[in-house]
């Protein structure tokens, strides 16, 4: 190898140390002055906590067994409302595909539903499937179905004009067309659509155990709202950063993956 | 000579909410086996058209066309290669195969076959990017040649092409499908390919196109096209055709 390619290696890498020793420094900065505001009363410690209370916190939730509990809630929520969100999105947009006339006959009500504050259904929705599990996955689902759908049906419409002309020169009947063209040519735009559908899921999720869990991350916040618990509420928010991110990143490498 | 196909009084109107569109108006044409007919004409005449109808794509207002054998095999090959970017070279080749469930191994051997004669084989397991534009040309015609057509129709094949490619590819095009003696229509807007390539050009007038006139090409010292371009009576055909167009600029 050239000297050349080294070296420009060596920049790169020392580029990347630069940029992950920047981002860690701003954390522990961040953490630092907060804390030291904090301890000494300019900021008023029991609306702001500090990072120390959140830490003991967590480590008590930690020892209770309680976090587990409440990370597993929302994790399995989430799964779970993201499986069937994608699955049933896919299979409308390709109903959609399919029967243009359906699609230009539901095209004014899904943008309706679509610019709907879907948290305003709350309320009807806990009366409607009781307040438990299922109604946070309604919740979920209502938020994240309609962007899949969007998404994965624009995807089918702009496939190459010139292909699908190719196909049907073949004599290929629509299910071929679907399933040589269609999907794989649209393969990209599904897979970009799962990172958008994991950040809306959680968004429901988080919504609906606000509304009506008894366990989860958002019960921890909002309980921690109701008692004046301001740290339990900070510890929830950290929790739940740290969680989102986890899954994002995991969705991610489940994209590269899958588009190589 | 014998006809293998009998084109007679095909019209085509496109029906649009303001108005009805005259694309084809009334165009007979007979095209002899073996033969290279060129269809020539300007810019939006309404010669893709036509080639749409004989692949069975699109449907004509009135009139008809005839093959002269039952159940013949139309090929088709369009303006840009149209190869599929998550298959291989040789998937590619086999897909119009797939599609009509032909893909027995006398029918996989004949692709590798193809591949084999037109210099692919080694990029058989590779994709579409990694080959130069001419080479992707090659496949795209090799997918086609693989259904054994009786008939090749080629919609402008090169037009996406820079213009040294152009003249390599059709020289490979040219080779090809006299080498299998596939009978061929193909629709260009360049008179200079037209005349090279073809045993006859047909020349269209402006839309609605009818047939203006027919020029059975006679070159002495046939060749490939780009030799043909040299032959002594290239420009007589190509003055009198410019002039047939009636191109105004």
């Amino acid at each position: 190898m050239s000297k050349e390619v080294l070296q420009k290696r060596r920049e790169k890498k020392r580029q990347k140390r630069i940029i992950l020793f920047s981002q860690f420094f701003l954390i522990f900065l961040f953490f630092l002055s907060w804390e030291f505001l904090t301890s000494q009363k300019i900021l008023n410690p029991f609306i702001f906590s500090s990072p120390s209370r959140i830490w003991n916190t967590i480590l008590g939730l930690i020892k209770t067994g309680e976090l587990w509990g409440h990370i597993l809630t929302t994790l399995y929520e989430t799964i779970l409302s993201f499986g069937i969100g994608i699955s049933l999105g896919f299979l409308i947009a390709i109903l959609l595909y399919e029967l243009p006339i359906l699609a230009k006959i539901v095209d004014p009500f899904l943008t309706m539903l679509n610019s709907l504050p879907k948290v305003a259904l709350g309320p009807i929705i806990i009366l409607w499937t009781g307040a438990n599990t299922k109604s946070i996955i309604v919740m979920a689902l209502l938020i994240n179905l309609i962007v899949s759908i969007l998404n994965i049906y624009n995807g089918f419409l702009g496939v190459d004009d010139m292909k699908l002309k190719l196909l049907q020169t073949f004599g290929a009947s629509k299910k071929q067309i679907l399933r040589y063209l269609i999907i794989p040519e649209s393969k990209r735009t599904i897979l970009s659509s799962l990172k958008i559908n994991i950040s809306m899921t959680l968004i429901g999720v988080i919504m609906g155990e606000f509304l009506v869990s008894k366990k989860g991350i958002g019960y921890l916040i909002i309980y921690g709202t109701q008692v004046f618990n301001l740290t339990l509420v900070m510890s929830g928010i950290l929790i739940l950063i740290l969680l989102s991110f986890f899954i994002y990143e995991c969705i991610s490498f489940i994209e590269k993956k899958l588009s190589n | 000579m014998n006809n293998l196909l009998l084109i007679s009084h095909i019209s085509k109107n496109y029906v649009t909410e303001k108005e009805v569109v005259k694309a084809i108006k009334d165009i007979t044409l007979s095209i002899k086996k073996g033969n290279i007919v060129t269809i020539v004409g300007s810019s939006g005449c309404g010669k893709s058209s036509l080639l749409s109808i004989l692949a069975g794509i699109d449907t004509q207002s009135s009139g008809t066309f005839q093959f002269k054998k039952e159940n013949p095999v139309i090929g088709y090959m369009l303006q840009n290669d149209a190869l599929f970017p998550w298959l291989t070279i040789f998937e590619n080749a086999i897909l119009g195969l797939k599609i009509q469930k032909k893909d027995n191994l006398e029918n996989i051997l004949y692709v590798r076959k193809l591949l084999k004669t037109y210099s692919l084989d080694e990029f058989s397991s590779k994709y579409p990017k990694e080959l130069s534009g001419g080479m992707r040309q090659r496949v795209a015609l090799i997918r086609t040649l693989a259904l054994k057509p009786d008939i090749l129709l080629l919609d402008e094949p090169f037009s996406a092409l820079d213009y040294q490619s152009r003249l390599a590819v059709s020289d490979d095009v040219y080779n090809i499908i006299k080498k299998e003696g596939i009978t061929t229509i193909m629709v260009s807007h360049d008179i200079a390919e037209a005349i090279s390539m073809s045993d006859e050009v047909v020349v269209l007038s402006k839309r609605p196109c009818s047939v203006k006139k027919i020029y059975p090409i006679h070159l002495t010292n046939k060749n490939t096209p780009i030799e043909n371009r040299k032959a002594k009576e290239f420009s007589t055909y190509y003055n009198k055709i410019w002039k047939d167009l009636d191109i105004n600029v």
